[in-house]
């Protein structure tokens, strides 16, 4: 009964609340939209945080929706010697992130400064996604080659659940570290309107073909 | 030819006796907020030295601005790509030390400290912590030459300056300095336009004043680098970046801008330029000893026939067509040529222009007494105890040519004057001043006028603003927001994570 909770009507939950409660906070306040920087108030801790934490965790989230998404091509991409390879640089990112996470707690409790900008909320966003890559590195150390395994069980799994016709067989036999990993997963997407986590979605691609310049008038009719 | 419009602005140095109303006047009407309490859009430095923030002027360090990468133009922080890899941590943001730590004091304990042998003392705590700290640094910690061997010395614009001069510059009965008051310039090629990853700071297209969509902005701090005058500010309360608005709402209804018009001095001019729209990366791009008459020539002549009928193809109202041929800045900057922008070399085109100052010329060492000579009463430019290099470092990239010409143009039309008022030295000698720098009588007279004798109408040349129009478009029936108070975001500016 509550793996039918946890695995199917919670990420509904979470998916429902994420995107209702994100466009309500869009609407309603947009100026809070955003992650709000503290490396103005500290700096030097920041960038042992900030910069492993955000590149690593990019390619590891990367790395489980290429999974999910086109499972035949993460497995024909896996196949031989590059198993290892890629199952090590996996672990070693999510060290990283570990490590990111953990410059981040620190210096959000530690600084002065920082504490000053901190809502509890903050710390318990930190915590939270530190338990979560902290169960992800658990689970690629020590239920080995997730890679080949994913695609076939929890990728499935999420399968289903897009389609609508749950299929809780595909993850059920899965061990518990791992079963967290995935409600963990969820418990931050339902996290993510009422949180900092709402910058994932302001990220500014179109400054890449934008002109450099902007200008607007107020008065549109009055332009050539 | 596209024309545009821009209120723009003429500090008079001469006048500045940097008294810092203009920075209070601005504080207090803008910049008392919690997160903004640092911030100061109006500041007034002293030259030489290093500035709020320290050394804003130090490319290297902040990489503000644009620079020349053989035809291409862009900008010295980072490529487009590289602005979204330096998200997650910006390697060039100042910080609030670089500033300094706001304070106050525990005022209270004045009155709550129990009876004892000492004095009850109001200690400082910081208004960021709001813990007790010690005041290291404030923004204007080098006021007068405070603290010159460090802050004075290290003045970036003292590069090409020689060391006997340098040493000059400290010497007792010798020493010189003056005032740099600063607003943003609200650059018709702004670096903190270009640099910000949301397009969340836009140029108005009516009055060109630069301003940041608070609601846009997601705090990605970009433009506090990518602004080489250092003039966009982070508010750590709210995450976003605030900067001077050149007081758009006084602007609106007729009103100079807080800082012009407290000025004491009355250094401020305020007033339109029409330029060409088409010529702006052109002249962006032109060599750096060229970019003070390039940027000349980008701004046009308001009284040209075919200027005004392009402008009114533009939409340009003939109120503003009126004040543009009335702006003491068209006089200042392009009849005249005596005001210049500050470091164009940036290329931002800066559209706040300073006339420089005229510093004392040197006293006699032999008589302690100031020479007066007949032949150059005023004494010569070279001698006098700024080194132009200094200035030419500040107000025209380096090249001393175009701080000199001004400076023998001010010496001229003053010697004109005194050749009127006192008589020591004679018509025609003040009349082959001017013409050597190419002044006629009537411009010497008009010059002194307006720097001298003007009056608030005079200074400020502020057009309507037509605003009643630009709602009716926005909003349609104007008559339907009766009632309200303004625009923009109606909820308190609190953060919730």
């Amino acid at each position: 009964m509550s793996e039918i909770f946890w695995l199917v009507a919670f990420p509904y939950l979470a998916v429902g609340l994420a995107v209702a409660v994100g466009i309500y906070r869009f609407v309603t306040a947009r100026f809070t939209y955003s992650s709000l920087s503290s490396q103005f108030l500290e700096s030097a801790t920041l960038f042992w945080g900030s910069v492993p934490w955000h590149y690593a965790i990019i390619l590891i989230l990367a790395a489980h929706v290429v999974g999910w998404l086109f499972p035949q091509l993460w497995i024909d991409m896996l196949s031989g010697n590059r198993t290892y390879a890629i199952e090590l640089t996996g672990v070693a990112l999510s060290l990283l992130t570990i490590f990111g996470l953990g410059a981040l707690l620190a210096r959000r409790l530690l600084s002065a400064r920082v504490r000053a900008v901190s809502m509890p909320m903050d710390v318990v966003l930190l915590v939270l996604l530190l338990a979560q890559v902290v169960l992800g590195a658990a689970t690629a150390i020590l239920y080995r080659f997730g890679g080949l395994w994913y695609p076939t069980t929890a990728g499935a799994w999420l399968w289903s659940l897009v389609t609508f016709s749950p299929n809780v067989q595909a993850v059920s036999a899965l061990p518990l570290l791992v079963k967290l990993h995935i409600v963990g997963g969820f418990v931050l997407v339902a996290l993510f309107p009422f949180t900092r986590l709402v910058h994932l979605v302001s990220a500014p691609i179109g400054y890449l073909w934008r002109p450099y310049q902007v200008v607007i008038w107020y008065r549109r009719g009055t332009r050539p | 030819m596209d024309v545009r419009r821009q209120v723009s602005m003429v500090f008079h140095l001469d006048k500045c006796i940097g008294c810092h109303t203009c920075s209070i006047a601005c504080k207090n009407v803008w910049t008392d907020r919690k997160g903004t309490e640092y911030m100061w859009w109006n500041n007034v430095e002293t030259k030489p030295g290093t500035g709020f923030p320290t050394l804003w002027e130090d490319q290297e360090k902040y990489r503000g601005g644009w620079e020349l990468d053989g035809d291409d133009l862009r900008l010295k922080l980072q490529r487009k790509g590289g602005a979204l890899a330096n998200l997650f941590y910006n390697p060039r943001l100042p910080q609030l030390d670089d500033y300094y730590e706001p304070w106050t004091y525990r005022y209270q304990d004045l009155f709550d400290a129990p009876a004892g042998d000492d004095q009850p003392t109001a200690r400082p705590i910081s208004l960021v912590t709001g813990e007790y700290m010690n005041i290291e640094a404030g923004p204007n910690w080098d006021d007068d030459l405070g603290g010159s061997p460090i802050y004075a010395a290290n003045d970036p614009n003292l590069e090409g300056v020689s060391e006997e001069e340098r040493r000059q510059l400290t010497e007792l009965e010798r020493l010189v300095f003056f005032y740099l008051p600063r607003i943003c310039n609200h650059c018709v090629n702004p670096g903190c336009v270009a640099a910000c990853p949301m397009g969340a700071i836009y140029k108005r297209g009516e009055d060109g004043v630069v301003l940041v969509s608070q609601d846009k902005c997601r705090g990605w701090r970009m433009c506090i680098s990518g602004c080489p005058y250092k003039k966009v500010y982070y508010n750590w309360s709210t995450g976003k970046s605030e900067k001077c608005i050149l007081c758009f709402p006084r602007l609106e209804t007729g009103q100079a801008p807080a800082c012009f018009h407290s000025c004491v001095g009355r250094i401020r001019y305020l007033g339109v330029l029409l330029y060409d729209a088409d010529r702006i990366e052109a002249t962006a791009k032109v060599q750096t000893n060229r970019l003070i008459e390039a940027q000349r020539e980008m701004i046009l002549d308001p009284f040209d026939p075919y200027v005004i009928e392009q402008a009114k193809r533009n939409g340009i109202a003939d109120e503003w067509i009126d004040a543009a041929q009335r702006s003491p800045v068209y006089k200042f900057v392009k009849s005249w040529n005596l005001a210049l922008p500050l470091h164009p070399e940036f290329r931002t085109l800066p559209m706040l222009f300073y006339i420089p100052p005229l510093l004392p010329v040197m006293a006699s060492m032999k008589k302690a007494t100031y020479d007066i000579d007949e032949r150059e009463f005023f004494g010569s430019i070279e001698s006098a105890r700024v080194p132009l290099r200094f200035l030419a470092n500040l107000f025209s990239a380096g090249d001393i040519e175009p701080v000199s010409l001004v400076l023998r143009r001010l010496i001229a039309v003053r010697a004109y004057k005194r050749a009127g008022t006192v008589g020591d030295i004679t018509q025609a000698q003040a009349g082959s001043m001017l013409d050597a720098v190419g002044l006629t009588e009537e411009e010497a007279v008009a010059i002194f006028r307006l720097t001298s004798l003007p009056t608030y109408d005079e200074r400020f040349v502020i057009p309507p603003y037509q605003r009643e129009a630009a709602m009716e478009e926005l909003f349609g029936d104007p008559l339907a927001q009766k009632g309200e108070t303004g625009f923009g975001p109606r909820a308190r500016p609190r953060r919730g994570a």
